[in-house]
């Protein structure tokens, strides 16, 4: 049944040979305290890669593997990193309770807005969402008195994890804090794969691939969309919440539609066809924008020229050319 | 408490009027080419600044004229290098595409004309003031709002009555039955973004003369136009007119009663036609899916 699926479609949900692929992967990412500083590059970078590609493979959830194209996932981001904020201000300095109270923020608003527009589709469904995403962001914004406002949530740290049995110090330690990151990664990354491979995920593939042929099938395409929108807005707002704990801080720019946009440049980038892909982009963009960022005060022009020259020239992504080299 | 309202609906109506122009050439482009055009607001931005600087040699009323046709010529130039590559393509393509030229048009923006605002110069027989009761309404406001009817009752009979303005019309409709009939629809979505291009230079013009001119001046303007887009329904030009007044007004009118949500009401009416009117106020049945 699943060869069968595997051939029908275009293009396999996994590259050719998807152990591999994660494998090297994993080995990258668990030696990364040990080769990333010869390279002149700091942890805290690669923990906002890891974050940020979360952010960007939960989306391409969307994107990728259900054809539908959100144009305001910084807002169930930013509700995240706000949610687990408060969660650590306000209620209880836990970082586990954090997680939880930031994919609940993101995740319920998501899912709430997500009911009112999954008969849309295309640049409509896009257009919609930036809008919502706006009115996130406004909120947050203006609601001084919770939120800090401009200025962002400050006020609160992540807490060391408490085992039962043992005490992790994440607090001070940012490689224990890395391998932390790198562990819930590895948690929501897999989840997704389960996801992709079940029968759910194989019905969101082939809505991507022909939404009518899906409907005639008796495939209620809606309520499909709507699941999917749901679960990108859970995973990404996990992202967020452990960008707030990355950070000590939620900024209402992490709200704003133009984080939307890069993340659906990542996306693009590393390949929205590849599982990995957005992983791969977002550590291309995270270290291009660090990059340029520290060299010229003109760094917009060049973040828009990446826009530019990866939609006019690489619209498949590192990762889709690649898979694309090795299938023939 | 008259004189306050007073004040705010026709503040209203000129924050509406600009909204208007705005969402109108995104609705052009969106309706023909299905392509959102993030860099709307930098036409608006540059449509100001080329004003600024022709304002010298031409006058103001030659800047007036001349630039949003630079404007228009600036659009129709870049979709005829850029955008026109990605119509065949996944929507993500478009956004992308736009989105990357709004950073590349703000940044640039920047570095001609410096980051802090400029102050631009209108007659003086339009500065001044309507009477003594009505000092809030100089002549400017009401020649803005003049114009702004004169352009969009121009765009509505150009719809109407010229070859190109029909072809756009039935090209929103039916592209691939309007391309069958021998109308070379690579033209006719160039000519119709240059139309797009051409509203979001005079808003720019206009707007340099009430607020002075910043590189990111039309970011503020672009979000509202969305929503005026989608409350007055996809696909319907008469509701994208009639959702950019409605928003400009009930935004100036909270001011009066609740100053902190007049920018949250925009977003609150969007959310109302979102959950009653999905379709937008004069949208088709069908056109948002």
């Amino acid at each position: 049944m699943s060869t069968a699926t595997t051939t029908a479609v275009t293009t396999p949900v996994m590259p050719a040979r998807p152990w591999l692929t994660t494998a090297i992967i994993f080995a990258a990412l668990l030696t990364v305290p040990v080769w990333l500083p010869m390279l002149g590059g700091y942890t805290a970078l690669a923990g906002r890669v890891l974050v940020l590609g979360l952010a960007a493979m939960s989306f391409n959830l969307l994107l990728g593997f259900t054809g539908v194209m959100s144009f305001g996932h910084a807002a169930y981001f930013g509700l995240g990193a706000y949610g687990a904020g408060l969660t650590l201000k306000y209620i209880a300095p836990s970082t586990p309770l954090a997680m939880v109270g930031g994919v609940l923020l993101g995740g319920i608003l998501g899912s709430l807005f997500g009911r009112l527009i999954a008969q849309r589709r295309g640049v409509y469904f896009a257009m919609v969402t930036v809008a919502f995403g706006q009115i996130a962001f406004y909120v947050t914004y203006s609601w001084d008195s919770l939120t800090g406002g401009y200025d962002g949530l400050r006020g609160f740290s992540r807490a060391p994890l408490n085992l039962g049995f043992t005490t992790i110090d994440i607090t001070n330690n940012s490689t224990y804090f890395y391998y932390f990151l790198l562990f819930v990664f590895a948690v929501a990354t897999g989840l997704q794969a389960l996801l992709l491979a079940s029968p759910f995920g194989r019905t969101l593939v082939a809505i991507r691939e022909n939404e009518r042929r899906a409907r005639f099938l008796g495939i209620p395409i809606e309520r499909h969309i709507w699941m999917s929108f749901s679960i990108s807005c859970c995973f990404t707002a996990l992202a967020g919440a452990l960008y707030a704990l990355l950070n000590n801080f939620a900024d209402p720019m992490g709200l704003h539609y133009s984080l939307s946009g890069e993340i659906v440049i990542m996306t693009v980038m590393g390949g929205m066809r590849a599982f990995w892909g957005p992983l791969i982009g977002a550590a291309l963009f995270v270290v291009l924008q660090d990059y340029i960022s520290s060299m010229t005060v003109n760094w917009m022009s060049f973040v828009g020229l990446i826009f530019v020259l990866v939609v006019l020239f690489f619209p498949r992504g590192l990762l889709g050319m690649l898979q694309k080299g090795t299938e023939k | 408490m008259l004189q306050l309202v007073l004040y705010n609906v026709t503040n209203g109506l000129i924050i509406g009027a600009f909204y208007v122009l705005m969402a109108l050439g995104l609705s052009l482009i969106l309706n023909l080419s299905n392509v959102i055009n993030f860099a709307h607001g930098n036409f608006l931005a540059l449509g100001g600044y080329i004003a600024f600087v022709l304002t010298p040699f031409l006058g103001y009323w030659g800047a007036l004229i001349v630039s949003p046709l630079i404007t228009a010529l600036f659009g129709f130039a870049i979709e005829r290098l850029m955008i026109r590559r990605v119509y065949s393509r996944d929507p993500v393509y478009s956004l992308l595409l736009t989105f990357g030229l709004a950073f590349i048009m703000q940044d640039a923006c920047r570095y001609i004309w410096g980051p802090s605002g400029l102050q631009t110069s209108i007659p003086d027989i339009l500065s001044a003031p309507l009477s003594a009761d009505l000092f809030f309404i100089t002549w400017y406001r009401i020649f803005m709002v003049a114009l702004v009817i004169a352009a969009v009752s121009g765009l509505f009979a150009f719809l109407r009555f010229t070859r190109v303005g029909i072809r756009i019309r039935a090209g929103t409709l039916d592209l691939d039955t309007v391309s069958i009939l021998g109308v070379n629809v690579g033209m006719l979505r160039s000519l119709n973004f240059a139309v797009g291009s051409l509203l979001a230079g005079l808003a720019g013009v206009l707007a340099a003369g009430q607020v002075g001119l910043n590189p990111n001046m039309g970011d503020d303007l672009l979000m509202p136009s969305f929503i005026a887009i989608i409350v007055g329904g996809v696909g319907s030009l008469t509701g994208t007119l009639c959702g950019g007044l409605l928003i400009g007004v009930a935004g100036a009118l909270t001011t009066v009663f609740w100053p902190a949500a007049s920018e949250a009401v925009i977003y609150v009416i969007m959310l109302v036609v979102l959950i009653l009117r999905p379709r937008g106020l004069m949208g088709q049945e069908g056109m948002m899916s």
